[in-house]
């Protein structure tokens, strides 16, 4: 009976300390709705409106209708026309898209010869699956010949898969892995910095020293900076080593790209440490963005096949703009220029957090 | 500069919600002095202390200390000032020394002047031996004399200290009592809140606050000549009943046992009060010892708390 009246005791306590902590008990609805909302709508393998440029080097009637109907299956999306197969290979290199349409300009003529592909498809290899979403347009019919039946299908589209060529998972994961692996560590060691020390009561004497706010936060974020790097030249090695993952780029500039990611997370978990009250709830926090950088990055599923709403959030997570220079530098040979873009993005994004988390952070208790 | 005065609060207020922390508080603590803050726990020293360091704000009132005013000049006011929280607040995953230097570093030593200073500090605080121990792994004394040491190590000329000693033993209170009265002596204010009255004894003035009020102040000797009571010592076989006879007599206003004497306050204005007490005892049957003794600080702080209304359930 005793036994049973202290197992009570204990569970009201937790239940009752449950109920205090507000926070945590928002996230007890909080992280299965939203997250389930979140996923349930961006989770997706029908993958549709790739990114997609195309060289039209016919220029024909049929070449017009050909490429019309590839848009009308959904599943590509032209952004780009440009004159020349280089230019299309340049546009996959910077990873503004995943397919490149290539038409020769004898593209009439090679229709209707079943020995000869009509076009190309480039392909962005890295990521398996729109390598497979475009496997299947390689099947695609040519408007004109459609009302023929009973034909055994031709391959009307020739794949020319770029940067991957032997399609192993690896070469796409790794890559999209760092920033993964660095968006947990590195958020989660500033988000419980200036908790422990209000934990701990050093805060209190902290504040009351000649210490500014500025100082305080950026001494808290620029030792983890060295860190973060160390972390990345060792996923790097290790894909090297053991997984065979090239790095095509230049190794400085993917150093770079990965120091301002850094800063962006760093300082994100700054702006957590002044919202959460305990270690517990930082931890909390770092979980709740660390799903959707998983999920929703680019790093699982293709970015492009994600609905717009979900596509929006990608945007504002840094892993996804870090996975673009990641796998451009590692896989694409992709210039600093060709991702100059997203490193701003991610320095914009550290200067707003950190900005916001001195803003934030009160130098009074009350 | 405010000449002799370090600190200066004039009508300090502070709310939380509906809790009044501190109420209309004046102040006036002179320099180079030991200044104590006496009162039980919630009756806010704390809070004072943290207004008074520009870690709060003040719902109403102002304060001007070392001549900055607090909370708008805090920023300047720090270099200046030394603060040792209630809780231990350096780094105890950090040696002795580890700590000394950050907080050197903090006020900006340069490279040759702090190892110095760092040098005479674990000197002064005997730390010579331990410089390279945990901060974590020192004893309660220790640590509130590590804490000391960090205070001072920039000679600031106020000390803000929050009650100090509430964890450390007797003989390790002596020893730093010791240390804040050379402080004192070398020009150093020190502010000091605590609830032991032989801490309090030791103050040059002191404040007696309860439930935020300031009840009385002055040095101890000023306080036990102004309690407007006489103190009655009752030495008697039964105590307990002695007590319980003497709580119902009209006029008396405390009676508090220690051991087997009773000290029992009676208003200066009612006349006769050994006799009245030594008789009501006799005609109980009880023989008692009954002699009139002078204050203590302990009886100052019972006539002024409880010279107030009751505090509302």
């Amino acid at each position: 009976m005793n036994r049973l009246a202290r197992l009570f005791a204990i569970m009201r306590k937790e239940l009752l300390q449950l109920g205090r902590d507000r926070l945590t008990f928002g996230m007890i609805v909080g992280i299965p709705s939203i997250m389930i909302l979140l996923f349930g709508y961006a989770i997706n393998n029908d993958v549709r409106d790739l990114k997609a440029a195309v060289a039209d080097l016919a220029d024909t009637h049929l070449s017009r209708q050909f490429v019309a109907q590839l848009e009308q299956t959904q599943v590509l999306n032209v952004h780009y026309s440009v004159s020349t197969p280089e230019q299309l290979e340049k546009l996959l290199r910077a990873g503004k898209i995943s397919v490149g349409i290539h038409i020769p300009p004898d593209f009439d003529r090679r229709s209707i010869d079943a020995n000869r592909t009509a076009a190309h498809l480039l392909v962005d290899g890295a990521d398996p699956t729109i390598f497979g979403v475009a496997n299947q347009l390689a099947n695609f019919p040519l408007g004109f010949d459609s009302t023929e039946t009973g034909k055994p299908p031709v391959r009307n589209l020739e794949i020319r898969p770029f940067y991957n060529p032997e399609r192993r998972t690896a070469v796409n994961v790794v890559p999209g892995l760092i920033g993964v692996i660095l968006t947990l560590t590195m958020i989660l060691f500033t988000a419980v910095a200036i908790v422990r020390e209000r934990e701990h009561g050093n805060l209190e004497l902290l504040i009351n020293t000649p210490v500014s706010t500025t100082e305080l936060m950026i001494g808290k974020v620029v030792p983890y900076i060295a860190i973060g790097l160390v972390q990345l030249a060792l996923i790097v090695m290790f894909g090297k080593l053991l997984f065979d993952v090239p790095v095509r780029g230049g190794l400085l500039e993917l150093y770079v790209g990965a120091a301002a990611f850094i800063a962006a997370n760093l300082a994100l978990g700054l702006l957590i440490s002044t919202v959460a009250r305990t270690q517990f709830q930082a931890m909390q926090m770092t979980f709740f963005l660390l799903l959707p950088s998983i999920l929703l990055s680019g790093f699982v599923f293709p970015f492009d096949g994600m609905p717009p709403a979900a596509q929006l959030l990608g945007e504002l997570l840094p892993n996804t703009h870090f996975i673009r220079i990641t796998r451009g530098i590692m896989l694409r040979d992709a210039s600093i220029v060709d991702v100059g873009n997203e490193i701003a993005v991610l320095a914009g994004f550290a200067v707003v957090a950190l900005t916001l988390a001195i803003l934030r952070f009160s130098r009074r208790l009350d | 500069m405010t000449g002799n005065t370090a600190i200066r609060a004039r009508g300090l207020t502070k709310n939380f919600g509906k809790l009044c922390a501190v109420n209309n508080l004046d102040l006036d603590v002179p320099r180079a002095a030991i200044y104590g803050f006496l009162g039980p726990n919630g009756s806010g020293k704390t809070t004072a202390i943290r207004m008074l360091c520009g870690l709060l704000t003040p719902t109403s009132g102002s304060a001007s200390v070392l001549g900055f005013a607090v909370p708008g000049d805090a920023i300047a006011l720090r270099p200046r000032i030394g603060y040792m929280t209630q809780k231990f607040s350096l780094y105890g995953d950090m040696t002795v020394r580890e700590n000394l230097a950050f907080i050197a570093d903090i006020y900006s030593y340069d490279r040759s002047d702090r190892n110095r200073r760092i040098d005479e500090i674990l000197r002064e605080y005997d730390f010579v031996d331990r410089a390279r121990q945990h901060a974590g792994t020192l004893s309660g004394g220790q640590k509130q004399r590590l804490a000391l040491a960090c205070a001072v190590l920039h000679k600031p000329e106020l000390l803000l200290l929050d009650e100090p000693t509430s964890a450390v033993d007797p003989r390790n209170r002596r020893d730093f009592w010791a240390r804040l009265f050379r402080l004192a002596d070398s020009g150093t204010t020190i502010l000091v809140s605590t609830h032991y009255m032989d801490e309090a004894e030791r103050c040059h003035r002191l404040a007696i606050l309860d439930r935020g009020v300031k009840v009385a102040d002055g040095s101890p000797q000023e306080l036990q000549d102004s309690t407007g009571m006489n103190i009655i010592e009752v030495r008697a076989d039964n105590p307990q009943r002695a007590a319980t006879i003497l709580e119902n007599l009209p006029g008396v206003m405390s009676v508090t046992q220690l051991g087997v004497r009773l000290r029992v306050l009676v208003p200066q204005e009612i006349p006769g009060a050994r006799q009245t007490i030594d008789a009501e005892l006799r005609k109980h049957g009880l023989t008692a010892a009954v002699a009139e003794v002078s204050a203590s600080l302990e009886d100052v702080f019972v006539a002024v708390t409880q010279a107030r209304p009751e505090r509302a359930a």
